[in-house]
């Protein structure tokens, strides 16, 4: 059930930001300070993703093998793969470190 | 969601093709990536339906994935909804440059407010003219739509089948998609100050607070480094 509250709720909000920026009157949004705020939040929010989903168990801070697939992510994208092989990379890495032990 | 860059260079009046041609490009290889997304949500413990039901109704990949990483941490749904709210809030300023772009016609707009998206938009803003502009949007929107909710079903019943996902490394998806995200937006010292500090926030909460709070915590990065900015300059 809780799942399903989260659903509901993320739909109304990405849908209702979505049509407010095709309905409201241009310069409501415009001020300088909010548009870099807007830029900047995603920034925060997928750096703290990232590093949470990497180096998280639960409320433990663990470095395992996912930590080995996101590093090879990370090479994908400095050698500028494709968006799916930069997820491949992380996925295939993580697999080979835990089926060799790690 | 991925940012592509989309080639431009022609002059007015672009010829549909190139345009639908384009469009198509960012449309099915973005996509296919509701692959990643359904295989990350069914190893997050969201079932198929519900995987589907974000696909379909949220339609915003960043958005997906944070929704779905704060509730297989554990976090209520609250502060999962609010960080995956928060990823969405460009949205609303694609679509202030889309409507002055795109014109549509008042009834339209509840409709293709739902393409509003990282995609659209880049392939919209890349055309010279608004006939191909609308035309980008609206190729680039249904190829889109139609391929990400397709992969998303096919990702979540195949990572249903294989049973265990971490042995095969699937939990590692959702950050690669997200690292994968982040890094084209690492262009200046200011967003990089950012994510530095968001990082350290995300990590140094996550064992003190409630699982999603650090994440929300994280976010006042941005306003933080913008006003520690305002202040030396």
């Amino acid at each position: 059930m809780n799942v399903w509250i989260a659903i509901g709720l993320t739909v109304v909000g990405c849908y209702a930001v979505k049509l407010a920026g095709l309905l409201v009157p241009a310069g409501a949004l415009e001020r300088p300070v909010v548009r870099r705020l807007a830029a900047l939040l995603p920034v925060a929010l997928l750096a703290a993703l990232t590093a949470q989903q990497t180096f998280s168990s639960g409320q433990a801070l663990v470095v395992d093998a996912r930590a080995a697939g996101l590093a090879a992510a990370g090479l994908a994208l400095l050698l500028r793969a494709p968006f799916l092989v930069v997820v491949a990379a992380a996925v295939v890495v993580t697999a080979g470190v835990r089926a060799l032990g790690g | 969601m991925v940012k592509e860059a989309v080639s431009d260079g022609a002059a007015v009046g672009r010829p549909r093709a190139a345009v639908v041609r384009d469009a198509l490009g960012v449309g099915v290889a973005v996509g296919l990536s509701g692959f990643a997304f359904g295989v990350t949500a069914a190893g997050s413990g969201i079932s198929t339906l519900q995987a589907c039901a974000l696909s379909l109704l949220v339609f915003t990949g960043a958005s997906q994935f944070a929704l779905v990483g704060a509730l297989a941490a554990g976090g209520n749904p609250f502060t999962a909804a609010a960080g995956a709210f928060f990823l969405g809030t460009r949205n609303a300023f694609y679509g202030l440059r889309l409507s002055q772009l795109l014109r549509l016609p008042r009834a339209l707009r509840p409709l293709a407010a739902h393409w509003v998206i990282d995609e659209t938009t880049a392939v919209a803003l890349a055309q010279p003219d608004r006939r191909s502009a609308r035309l980008g949007f609206a190729v680039t929107g249904l190829s889109l739509y139609v391929l990400w909710n397709l992969t998303t079903l096919l990702g979540a019943l195949g990572a249903e089948a294989i049973g265990d996902t971490q042995a095969w490394g699937l939990d590692a998806a959702g950050p690669a998609v997200f690292l994968a995200l982040l890094a084209p937006m690492l262009t200046t010292s200011t967003e990089r100050a950012v994510a530095v500090l968001a990082l350290v926030l995300g990590l140094g909460f996550l064992p003190l607070l409630p699982a999603g709070v650090p994440v929300l915590i994280a976010a006042l990065a941005a306003p933080a480094v913008l006003w520690a900015k305002g202040r030396r300059s």
